[in-house]
């Protein structure tokens, strides 16, 4: 663990941050870091297939958007007292309400995966974004739920011991839960189905010939990072307190895989700083001027074109690709 | 037949023709050189705006037209000169990256330079009223010389690809890229003419749509990802296939939604059916995607053998 230092300094500041927003008198920082680490939840489980799988997921968002829809419909059947189709009733315990998100994003994965995963390259990347559109237009016409409208959710998630109404209460329960996303996912990468997963993105044919059923750990890899994706967008319909389809809109998922890539495909922390990046230079270059994407587009670019490992690379802490 | 049927059939038969004129550079340009390029909607784009505002400033719709197909196909040669060349090499994740900071780029740009405000082009002289096509039935005639267009670029292509030169190397690129590499070809030249083609093409379906629906700022995205949806229905490579899957495309896109909502508000409220019927008629062309992607994963013409 020769990280184990820089590692520990990066918590105690992101630890610190709404005391120091606070004391310079910045208190709207905290909603935004909020915003960079669900981000950065919902960024680094894509990284587990596409940095880690070689699969180019397009649609990423759609669980994204699952996940925060599943609040936001538990929520209005709460508010209503009406149980969905008669028999579920809504909720708006976040200890109810995260699994089911992490449940139905994964159920969904898993469906959409074992379809998928039967095509690769540019019509895997394809076939994702068509499962995913799909969902945008179911949400957009469920007129039940707000449409392209969206849906209101007044108030936060309840969480035992918590206040989730504090700003910065909100922050640390979601920097707790990407801490602990990060873990697990450090573990996954380390285990054997991780070692496998990195076989397959370098060789699946190798991985095949050596006696490995290939799709069974693209699948186990894809369902894994579509309940992280959700987990994120559970935490996002708090942090928002509204969804909308756009949560899902193929835009969305572009930008999970700006982020990813931005920050350093494949390596742990990358996608989270990819994460912080993109939503920091939206906010920065927006302050400045309101044709921030002319400027954002070039800088997009420039990372491709000179700085391929992204800005882990920069910092020479890129993943050694094989 | 109903004249109503015939009547989006027609509409169908337009509205894929023009997603055809947009899939056909793209597959070659995916075929050939291995891009995915997001930024395909945003050629569209310039386009369009090119053949308004000339064609307002001058007074000419057919200058408009003109204009519009020199400025795409100007401006997708820069960017494959500037920035595609780079990324041949380089995987679908640093394209996909790249064309995607190219939309943001172009869409502002645009924003900046002409403003939110949507551009309204007139119709061409000679083109603005309708023909009976039917007894009973009137149709607008620029959506015929739509028609008429497409059909004629198909024809063109057909020929270009399969009886030139070009088309020779075209082919061979498509299918043998390494071995045409081999044998002395210009790749860089012909991947550059490729380029322009491409982006004339889209550029004259942005130029047919300028009277159709509104010129604005993210017009080529709305119309991208159905695009590629055809790209990947006909099979990548192949423009015979990108033809077909755009018709199938525009017309089951266009019944779907011309029918659905109807035969929903028989069993529903007015504004539901209404909503649920677009979104079902919007999923419809995505599920025939994923359809045929899980039947045959190389599309229904695929150029690779």
């Amino acid at each position: 663990m020769r990280n184990a230092l820089p590692l520990a300094v990066l918590l105690a500041g992101a630890i610190a941050l709404p005391w120091a927003a606070e004391a310079l008198g910045q208190p709207a920082t905290i909603g935004l870091a909020t915003r960079i680490l669900c981000l950065g939840i919902a960024a680094a489980s894509l990284n587990l297939i596409l940095g880690h799988g070689g699969m180019v997921s397009f649609g990423h968002a759609l669980y994204y958007g699952l996940g925060a829809y599943t609040v936001g419909i538990l929520w209005e059947h709460f508010r209503l007292g009406e149980p969905i189709f008669g028999v579920i009733p809504g909720s708006n315990e976040l200890l109810v309400t995260l699994p089911i998100a992490m449940l139905v994003a994964g159920v969904a994965a898993a469906v959409i995966g074992a379809l998928s995963l039967r095509t690769s390259g540019v019509q895997f990347i394809m076939i994702t974004l068509a499962f995913a559109q799909m969902g945008f237009f179911l949400f957009v016409g469920l007129k039940a739920y707000g449409g392209d409208d969206g849906l209101l959710v007044r108030r936060r998630n309840l969480v035992p011991g918590l206040d989730l109404r504090q700003p910065d209460q909100l922050y640390w329960l979601c920097l707790g839960f990407l801490v602990a996303w990060l873990f697990l996912q450090w573990r996954i990468v380390g285990s054997r189905f991780g070692r496998v997963l990195e076989g397959i993105r370098q060789n699946e044919r190798r991985m095949a010939a050596i006696g490995i059923a290939t799709y069974r750990y693209k699948l186990a890899g894809f369902v894994i990072a579509g309940m992280g994706c959700g987990l994120a967008g559970a935490l996002t319909a708090n942090e928002l307190r509204f969804v909308s389809p756009d949560l899902m809109a193929w835009q969305k998922s572009g930008e999970i895989m700006v982020m990813v890539i931005l920050g350093g495909v494949g390596t742990l922390l990358g996608p989270v700083v990819g994460a912080a990046a993109l939503v920091g230079m939206e906010y920065v270059l927006g302050g400045i001027t309101e044709n921030w994407q002319f400027f954002l587009g070039p800088i997009l670019l420039a990372v491709v074109l000179w700085a391929p490992g992204g800005i882990m690379g920069l910092l020479g802490r890129g993943a050694r690709r094989g | 037949m109903s004249a109503l049927v015939v009547e989006q059939l027609l509409n169908g038969l337009q509205f894929g023709i023009m997603l055809f004129l947009l899939a056909a550079g793209l597959t070659l340009v995916f075929g050939i050189m291995g891009v995915i390029n997001l930024a395909h909607g945003s050629l569209f784009m310039v386009g369009a705006y090119a053949a308004a505002l000339v064609a307002q400033a001058s007074g000419h719709w057919w200058l408009g037209l003109l204009a519009g197909l020199a400025a795409a196909a100007a401006t997708g040669m820069v960017v494959e000169v500037a920035v595609l060349r780079r990324l041949y090499a380089r995987d679908h994740l640093d394209q996909v990256l790249a064309t995607f900071g190219l939309i943001l780029f172009f869409n502002q740009g645009i924003t900046m330079l002409f403003g939110r405000q949507p551009l309204l082009v007139q119709l061409p002289p000679g083109f603005a009223g309708s023909i009976e096509i039917m007894p009973g039935l009137p149709y607008p005639s620029f959506r015929l010389l739509i028609i008429a267009v497409g059909l004629l670029v198909a024809l063109g292509l057909y020929w270009l690809i399969q009886h030139t030169r070009i088309g020779m190397l075209v082919r061979a690129g498509a299918t043998h890229r390494d071995m045409v590499r081999a044998l002395g070809v210009d790749i860089r030249a012909l991947y550059t003419v490729v380029f322009g083609l491409g982006a004339l093409l889209a550029g004259l379906a942005g130029v047919m749509a300028g009277p159709v629906s509104n010129v604005q700022v993210g017009m080529g995205e709305q119309i991208l990802i159905l695009t590629f949806v055809v790209v990947v229905i006909g099979g990548i490579g192949s423009v015979r296939g990108a033809l077909f899957g755009a018709l199938l495309v525009g017309v089951t896109q266009t019944l779907l939604s011309g029918f659905v909502p109807g035969w929903l508000r028989q069993v529903m409220a007015g504004s539901e059916a209404d909503a649920l019927g677009a979104a079902l008629s919007s999923m419809g062309v995505y599920v025939l995607m994923a359809v045929v992607l899980l039947v045959k994963p190389r599309g229904l013409f695929p150029a690779h053998a």
